[in-house]
């Protein structure tokens, strides 16, 4: 017998593991059923995520396509208070705006648009008859789909040209059509498809500027002139407009920019989507609490087991990181089969409904780190009780 | 190589040893045990005398209240928990009553994992396994798991995974007290044959029969060492198997019966 130092061998990774794993494979329903919890709420917090970065993208896909370079400029309020307007030549002005691409304008008519004269004139059905100047449909880059466009003819005739909205409340479905407006007939000419960045057009009915002005006593001011520039030109644009619309009074000009709207509605987070993570949450911390709860079991289900690795030379340590890492496993398991879950809830509702299917990277890795910190919280406190365990009462268990 | 020196010779040495549990139970009242290397020795006594508790202080599995126990040299009172797990994962093989095998591990992992904490890689943990099974008389049923197996080949899977690692010393706590004549007299067979290439063994027991197969015996009751041989009378080989009748008496199923019943 040499006296030679006694340092107890380590165990490698994989050893750990094997050892870890040992435990769970004499008892599959156990490690399925309390993975379960773990794969539920990492499910649920994955497709949740999952879901709500699908609908940005796609909101963020059809600001791209729509472009942000679209400004409108709108009447404030006077200084008094009152409805300022735009003065009629302000379309003329924004076009000589050097960077400035394409301008139109619409102006809001003071009448209604029924499908007939017997139909009550309060019942606008919250359509609003708008004068159009004939490239509107250019610098929105909208789309006709039944019909065509206001042209130089029609523009000065009694034809009307109809937002989506506008078509769908009317029940109007083809062109030819008769509708009331005013005191008299007008023909329905064309139907526009959607305009995400112009939602007051999908809602109006437009009619030319010489048309409005003849036959419906419209003033000739325009309510809104819509612009487009380059891109890198758009805040210098929208420096200059006020004064250009309006020297006189710049400050009774608002501007805005609609894809804001969209880029904001991308950014916001919703409170059903908070709510359901935090449910997501809550089954986690359950699937946790399970976790727990099986180790507890299994600590005292295999004293025997302690005992004898322990007379094989296993230290306390090693009986700690045994029950830690079939802890570890156990969460890892579940948190595998959400994250497979939660992906493939998020795929399946995007393409139902027509998104891109998109799961932040960053939400697998946290679905990681919440499986990992879950599996070490659980398994610390039965992991410490195997280690302490008294070599000689374990065996003795009978 | 130098002539081993007679303290190096000493595997187990108790003195003076003292165990008592809680208030009151004092199940060891001063013992002193030499057990030389190379020794067969049987730690006999009734129930409750102490045995096992006196194979747990031997096998560093608890610490005496007072005395001094060295195994393979070292002080146990000296060494911390990690060190007396390393003394245990080299020098010291367990087999318990109770087989203790893993059940669904197939006998030739149950061994190899004995191997576990001596930091030996895996390829060669089960490696030596298989030789170690091979030793028992096992070669044959590595893939068989415990549960396919009879009592004494599980008992003998135990022996290969106590005895794999080549400890210096395997103690027994009733290694056929879970088992009848014919299996037990296959475990005995196997620590026969251990003992005869050289390692170190002690066999506690209740059974007389085996207690006078070993050639050396200690006997204990109420916690003292009332009688023993001393120390290097275990080297000689054994006696004839205790529990293999010659041949069939015509009663061979009192005998057996008889031997079979718990004392
Ligand atoms: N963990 C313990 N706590 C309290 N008392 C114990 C403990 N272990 C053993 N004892 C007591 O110590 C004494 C000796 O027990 P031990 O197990 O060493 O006997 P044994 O000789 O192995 O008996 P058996 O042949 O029945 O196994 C007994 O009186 C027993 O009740
Ligand atoms: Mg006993």
């Amino acid at each position: 017998m040499t006296r030679q130092r006694l340092t107890p061998a380590r165990l490698g990774p994989s050893d750990v593991l094997r050892t870890g794993a040992a435990g769970l494979r004499t008892r599959p329903a156990r490690v399925v059923l309390s993975a379960l919890g773990i794969a539920i709420g990492i499910a649920t917090m994955i497709a949740v995520l999952g879901i709500s970065s699908s609908s940005r993208e796609q909101l963020l896909r059809q600001l791209d396509r729509l472009g942000t370079n679209l400004l409108t400029v709108a009447p404030g309020q006077t200084v008094f208070g009152e409805e300022a307007k735009l003065p009629v030549e302000a379309l003329g002005m924004v076009r000589r705006i050097g960077p400035v691409r394409t301008a139109s304008a619409t102006g809001t008519v003071d009448t209604t648009i029924r499908r007939t004269d017997r139909i009550p004139e309060a019942v606008t059905g919250g359509i609003a008859v708008q004068a159009a100047t004939a490239d509107l449909l250019t610098t929105l880059e909208g789309r006709v789909v039944k019909g065509a466009w206001l042209n130089a003819a029609t523009e000065t005739r009694p034809a009307v040209v109809l937002g989506a909205k506008a078509a769908e409340r009317l029940g109007i479905t083809r062109t030819g059509v008769q509708v009331w407006m005013g005191e008299r007939w007008f023909t329905v000419v064309g139907v526009l498809g959607a305009m995400p960045l112009a939602p007051e057009i999908e809602r109006s009915a437009l009619v030319g500027f010489p048309a409005a002005e003849k036959y419906l006593g419209f003033d000739g001011h325009p309510t809104t002139v819509y612009e487009r520039s380059a891109e890198e030109s758009v805040e210098a644009v929208r420096a200059v407009l006020p004064r250009t619309v309006n020297p006189e009074n710049p400050e009774e000009v608002t501007v805005s920019r609609p894809s804001d709207a969209l880029a904001a509605r991308a950014a916001a987070a919703s409170a059903f989507t908070n709510l359901l993570l935090g449910l997501g949450a809550v089954a986690l911390l359950v699937g946790g609490v399970g976790v727990a709860n099986t180790m507890v079991i299994s600590v005292l289900e295999r004293r025997k087991e302690i005992g004898l690795r322990r007379s094989l030379g296993a230290t306390r340590g090693q009986v700690r990181l045994q029950f830690l890492a079939e802890s570890l496993l156990l969460s890892a398991l579940g948190g595998i089969a959400g994250a497979a879950l939660g992906g493939l809830a998020t795929a399946g509702y995007a393409l139902s409904r027509g998104w891109p299917p998109v799961v932040p990277p960053w939400a697998f890795a946290g679905a990681v780190g919440a499986t990992l910190v879950i599996g070490t919280l659980a398994g610390l406190y039965p992991a410490m009780r195997a280690a302490r365990l008294s070599p000689t009462v374990a065996l003795a268990t009978t | 190589m130098s002539i081993p020196q007679p303290e190096q010779l000493r595997v187990v040495e108790l003195r003076e040893v003292t165990k008592e549990y809680g208030a009151g139970v004092r199940a060891l009242r001063g013992v002193d045990l030499l057990v030389e290397r190379g020794e067969l020795v049987a730690i006999a006594g009734p129930s409750g005398s102490g045995k096992s508790t006196l194979l747990h202080l031997i096998g560093t599995l608890d610490r005496p209240t007072t005395g001094t126990v060295r195994i393979a040299g070292h002080d146990v009172a000296g060494l911390s928990d990690r060190e007396l797990s390393a003394l245990r994962a080299r020098h010291l093989g367990f087999v318990f009553q109770q087989f203790h095998l893993a059940p669904g591990v197939s006998a030739l992992d149950n061994v190899a994992d004995g191997l576990l904490y001596t930091g030996t890689p895996l390829r060669a943990r089960r490696e030596r396994a298989a030789a170690a099974l091979e030793r028992v008389g096992l070669g044959h049923r590595l893939g068989h798991r415990p549960n396919q197996l009879s009592g004494g080949e599980q008992q003998r899977v135990a022996v290969a995974r106590a005895v794999a690692g080549d400890p210096p010393l395997l103690l027994a706590d009733e290694p056929t007290g879970n088992l009848d004549s014919a299996a037990g007299a296959e475990v005995l067979g196997v620590l026969r044959d251990l003992h005869a290439a050289g390692t170190t063994i002690a066999v506690i027991t209740h059974d007389p029969e085996i207690a006078e197969w070993c050639p050396r015996q200690v006997r204990v009751r109420d916690g003292r060492v009332v009688a023993d041989a001393g120390a290097g009378a275990g080297r000689r080989p054994p006696g004839p198997n205790p529990k293999r009748t010659p041949e069939p008496a015509p009663d061979a199923e009192t005998a057996g019966a008889a031997k079979g019943a718990p004392r």
